[in-house]
Order: structure tokens, then C-alpha cells, then sequence
């Protein structure tokens, strides 16, 4: 496309743009509100933050969310990965159909459905085999696992079909083994498709508030569930320092991530030029 | 002399085991790189389908789990199966539920209309810029999929409030005397669910039109085609595929949407996702509960099938 903007398509992206962030520098801004009330203002004060960090069950949240979101990057982040393999690398085989449907239909689930099913499950298996004895961190984890490993496989099969199989059957021509091949080209080169749904596995974990409602147990607060059962009440300005928070702990983290993938990119881009000039 | 060839051949022939071995394990680690996955999502995402299924056609007793058995064996070895296709029949005839799940297709089919309206434009708009740009306005855009879903839906509590941004900006400005309510209103879910979910449009839609030839559009001009006309000729027409992807992703999740009801709406608007939670957590009545999620999975199986189908193309087209 190299038709320029018309001035309704400059306005649209303008407007979409403030839309998208206007809500959220409200937020920040009203967390150094003086006021008890949240849209009352009463000059600048960090005296929620100091609310913030005096109250334990915040901070006992965020441990257990930062626990269950790791465990559950990595995890998601192995499952995906052979799910990923499986579906681009591995042609036909039997129960292909099933499997690549069970891979997309849980990023279009909505979430009480996944939400109750899973909570169904645990009970039941409960009942049968006396395992998960409670409900708290493993349950959280395995239900978030279970949709986080859709996204990662995702990325992974776009990041392979974008790959290409060149390299490999190179290296198949000059006699590697296949499991080789696997193991010293393809998963190397996979390493910032992993890397990238690690990322957006921590995050989703992290961001989910309905299924670990349904399959969590007394006393397993994540911190989504906290922080919902504090505004499901109304506005508090507490939860305004503690969104602050978050809200610079992402942006910190993607620019560290697109920071990261700029020089990925510029690496990539300088090895081609030199393979080029060798081949010429 | 025997006896040292006999061992020699039994080492052989054991190294000869312990290689075949190796050999089926190494044809065998596809079929371990498939089973992994393929098992774990049998287990938790398939069967506890299957699970609910058979806890709808249930009934409520007050026992643990607080639902009747489907198969029961009595002394004389009869087996019984028991299917109670009551909670289908309840839900379909209370008003209650099937005005709920009226109002919840109302609300999501006019939010992804709304996203869509307002979502193509904005994508074109960036498909159209340099590529510096659109590589920046593209990041905007994907930004804040990653902070918390829920504070995005907090920040409009604040804003919308009687006492929020707006009413005290309207009031300032002397354009209304007393706040408007738009807090706790079908008003707020729409504002919520449209801007929650607009990122889910706008990506597959750029994706889509990323992939246009600018040259269709100078040709249908060259041809004398008015730009509204080509639009809706050419352009419209090419990019019906990003579109059907952007909506179904903004109408499946907003169907069953439980967070943006409850918080924007109160207890005012009533949505499926609401009912089927508050069902479960505050009546324990599983049974409905399954029979409700049972009814909103067949209401949405359609629309997923869709999604997979084109899914499925866009792969292959890769």
C-alpha cells in the first residue's frame, strides 16, 4: 500500500489511539489523588502507595500469582512447543483433526465454560483417585496450562511455518538423524518464538480472573481474584496505585522484550549480509 | 572354545536388542512429542466437556458432589441410568434464562458491530502509514492486550461513575447540572466490551489487509471508480476474511463475558456468564449450571467451527 492516509483514516487511528490510553492515564493519575474518593481530586499524595505496601494479602497475592504464572510459562511454553512441532513438521497422523481442535478451540472458549468444566473435573478426579486433595495453586496452575499452551502453539506454528524446512533437510541431505536435526537446528531457531510465548503465557496467567475463580480454593487469592472482590465494591484508590504499578511493570518489561528483539533482528539481518557477501 | 562364542554371540546379541531398542525409541519420539500435548489436553480440556454433559441431564440433591449418579447399580444387578432432561426444560422455559441468553447475544452481536465500525477504519488507517509508523501505531495497538484486563475494566468505573471524569468534567463545563448515570447501565458494558475487545479486531483485520495489492485500488481509479465505490467493490470484498476473523473473536468471549457485566453493569444488566457463575457460587445448583453452559456452548459451537475453518485456511495459505 502506498497510498497516503486520508485525513478520516488519520483522525480514526488518532481517536482509537486516545480511546485506548486515555482510561489508563486516568488511572495512573488518580492513584496520587490526596482523596479518600477516587474521582474527587485533593491535590497529589503517594499515600495509597503506602496503604498499598503496608497490606499483607496484597503482597501474599502477588506471590502466589508470580508462582502459578512462571510454572505455568514454562510448562505451556514445552506443551506448546511439541504441539506447535506436531501440527507444522510431522504431516498426517492419526488423530490429527482432534488434536489441531483441541489446540484452537481454547482460545475462542469463553471462560466460564472452561472455567466450570475444569472445576467439574478436579472434583471429579478428586472423588476417583483422591487427587488434587485441595484446590489452590495446582489446579490454578494445571487450568491455566491447559489454555495457555494454545497461544504458545500458535506463535510456534507461525514462527515454523515462517522458518521453512531448508535448513533442515540441508542437514537431513548430509546425514544428521532426524531427532538431531530436531534438537540442533530446529530448536534454535525456535528460541524467540519460545521465548515470545513464554512471555505472553506469564501473562495470561497473570491476567486471569474467571478460571481461577472457578478452580481455586478457600484461601488461594490470586491476585485478580483480590483485586476484583476490592472494586467489585466500588472505586478504591489503593487498587488505583496498585494498577499503576502493574501498568509500569509492563511497560517496563515490553521494552525490554521489543528492545531484545530489535537487536535479535539486526543480528539476524547482519549474518544474512555477511552469508551474502561470501557468497558472492 | 564354544562356550567364549556362545557368550560373544550372547553380548552381540544383546547390544543387537539394546540397538533395536534405541531405533524404536528414536522413531518413537514423534509419536512422544504428539502424545505429550495431545494427552494433556484430552485429560483437562476434552473430557471435562464430557463431565458436564453428564452433570446437566443431573438432579440437585444436598450431598457431596450436590448432584444425582447417571448409572447405578441396584442389588439384584440392574443397572439404571438415569437422564433428568429437566434443567433443559427449566431453562428453556423460565423466562429468566432465555431472556438472559437474548440479551447476551443482543449485547455482544452489537459490540462487534460497534468494534468493527470503529476498528476497520483504524486498521486501514494503519496499514496505510510508513513503516515506521505502522510498526509503532501496530505496538500502540498490542500494548494494552498486556497490562490487566481487569484494571482496563476498572478505569472506566472511574470514568463513568456518577461522580467519575465525565459527569465532573459535563458539570464543570456547565453542559449538564446533575450527573448522568451511566455506571451500572447496558451503556457501560457496551463502552467496556468495545474496549476491551477492540484489539481483537483491529489485529486480524491488519493482518488481512497487510496482504492487499494497492495496485487493485489504483486500477479501479485509473477505470474511473469513485473511491467509495472501490471500497466497497474491491476492498471490502478482499478483506471479508480479516473481517469475519476480528468478529468472531469479539463475539464468541463476548457472549460469554463475566468480568465487564459485573462490574460496569451491576446488578442491572444480565448476561449468561453472569448467571452461569452466580449459579454455581451462590445456589450450588450444578446441574443448571452445567445445563446453562451446556445450551451456551451450542449456541457458540458454530460460530468456533467458523473461526477453526478460516483458522485453518489462513495456515495453509502461510
Amino acid at each position: 500500500m502506498y497510498n497516503k492516509r486520508s485525513g478520516f483514516l488519520t483522525f480514526m487511528v488518532t481517536a482509537g489511539l486516545a480511546f485506548l490510553y486515555i482510561p489508563m492515564i486516568l488511572l495512573v493519575i488518580y492513584s496520587f489523588n490526596k482523596s479518600k474518593l477516587v474521582p474527587v481530586w485533593g491535590g497529589w499524595s503517594t499515600r495509597w502507595y503506602s496503604v498499598l505496601f503496608q497490606s499483607e494479602d496484597v503482597w501474599e497475592a502477588v506471590s502466589l500469582s508470580l508462582k502459578i504464572a512462571v510454572v505455568n510459562a514454562t510448562f505451556a511454553t514445552i506443551l506448546g512447543t511439541l504441539a506447535g512441532l506436531a501440527m507444522v513438521r510431522f504431516g498426517r497422523f492419526r488423530g490429527r483433526t482432534l488434536f489441531g481442535g483441541m489446540l484452537v478451540a481454547p482460545l475462542v472458549m469463553p471462560e466460564v465454560i472452561t472455567g466450570l468444566s475444569l472445576l467439574v473435573l478436579f472434583i471429579s478426579l478428586n472423588q476417583i483417585i483422591g487427587w488434587p486433595a485441595e484446590r489452590g495453586f495446582t489446579t490454578i496452575t494445571i487450568a491455566h496450562i491447559t489454555f495457555s499452551l494454545a497461544y504458545v502453539a500458535v506463535i510456534i506454528q507461525a514462527r515454523l511455518t515462517g522458518m521453512g524446512e531448508t535448513l533442515e533437510e540441508a542437514a537431513l541431505d548430509l546425514g544428521a538423524k532426524p531427532f538431531r536435526v530436531l534438537t540442533d537446528i530446529t530448536v534454535p531457531r525456535l528460541a524467540p518464538g519460545m521465548v515470545a510465548g513464554w512471555l505472553l503465557a506469564f501473562t495470561l496467567s497473570l491476567d486471569d480472573l474467571v478460571i481461577a475463580s472457578f478452580v481455586t480454593g478457600p484461601g488461594a487469592n490470586t491476585l485478580p481474584i483480590l483485586i476484583f472482590s476490592r472494586i467489585r465494591l466500588g472505586l478504591r484508590p489503593d487498587i488505583n496505585a496498585l494498577a499503576t504499578i502493574i501498568i509500569l511493570f509492563v511497560a517496563i518489561c515490553v521494552a525490554i522484550a521489543a528492545l531484545i528483539m530489535y537487536q535479535q533482528q539486526k543480528r539476524i539481518e547482519r549474518d544474512e549480509q555477511i552469508a551474502n557477501q561470501e557468497v558472492l | 572354545m564354544t562356550e567364549t562364542s556362545y557368550s560373544n554371540d550372547s553380548i552381540s546379541s544383546s547390544t543387537q536388542l539394546l540397538r533395536q531398542v534405541m531405533r524404536r525409541l528414536q522413531a518413537g519420539w514423534r509419536t512422544i512429542v504428539i502424545l505429550i500435548p495431545f494427552l494433556w489436553l484430552l485429560i483437562f480440556f476434552l473430557t471435562p466437556f464430557f463431565i458436564v454433559a453428564k452433570i446437566s441431564v443431573a438432579e440437585v440433591v444436598i450431598a457431596s458432589p450436590p448432584f444425582t449418579k447417571m448409572i447405578e447399580w441396584t442389588d439384584s444387578g440392574i443397572m439404571t441410568v438415569r437422564l433428568v432432561f429437566d434443567n433443559f426444560l427449566y431453562i428453556l422455559n423460565d423466562s429468566l434464562y432465555s431472556s438472559t441468553y437474548i440479551n447476551s447475544l443482543k449485547i455482544s452481536i452489537t459490540s462487534t458491530i460497534l468494534c468493527l465500525l470503529i476498528g476497520y477504519p483504524i486498521a486501514y488507517g494503519i496499514v496505510r502509514s510508513g513503516p515506521l509508523a505502522k510498526k509503532l501505531l501496530l505496538f500502540a495497538i498490542i500494548l494494552p492486550f498486556w497490562t490487566s484486563f481487569l484494571l482496563r475494566v476498572y478505569a472506566w468505573m472511574g470514568l463513568l461513575a456518577d461522580q467519575g471524569t465525565i459527569n465532573n468534567l459535563l458539570i464543570s463545563l456547565g453542559l449538564i447540572d446533575e450527573p448522568i448515570r451511566m455506571l451500572y447501565t447496558e451503556f457501560a458494558v457496551y463502552v467496556g466490551i468495545v474496549y476491551t475487545y477492540m484489539p481483537f479486531m483491529i489485529l486480524p483485520l491488519y493482518a488481512n489487509m497487510e496482504k492487499l495489492d494497492g495496485a487493485l485500488n489504483e486500477a479501479a481509479a485509473d477505470l474511473g471508480s469513485k473511491p467509495t465505490n472501490t471500497f466497497f467493490k474491491v476492498t471490502l470484498p478482499l478483506t471479508m476474511p480479516g473481517v469475519i476473523a476480528g468478529a468472531l473473536l469479539v463475539f464468541i468471549p463476548a457472549t460469554g463475558e463475566y468480568v465487564i457485566p459485573d462490574l460496569l453493569g451491576g446488578g442491572n444488566v444480565n448476561m449468561i456468564g453472569r448467571i452461569l457463575y452466580n449459579e454455581f457460587a451462590r445456589n450450588v445448583d450444578w446441574p443448571v449450571a452445567s445445563a446453562v453452559a451446556i445450551v451456551l456452548l451450542f449456541l457458540l459451537v458454530l460460530p468456533m467451527a467458523v473461526y477453526q475453518h478460516y483458522q485453518g485456511k489462513a495456515t495453509e495459505e502461510q
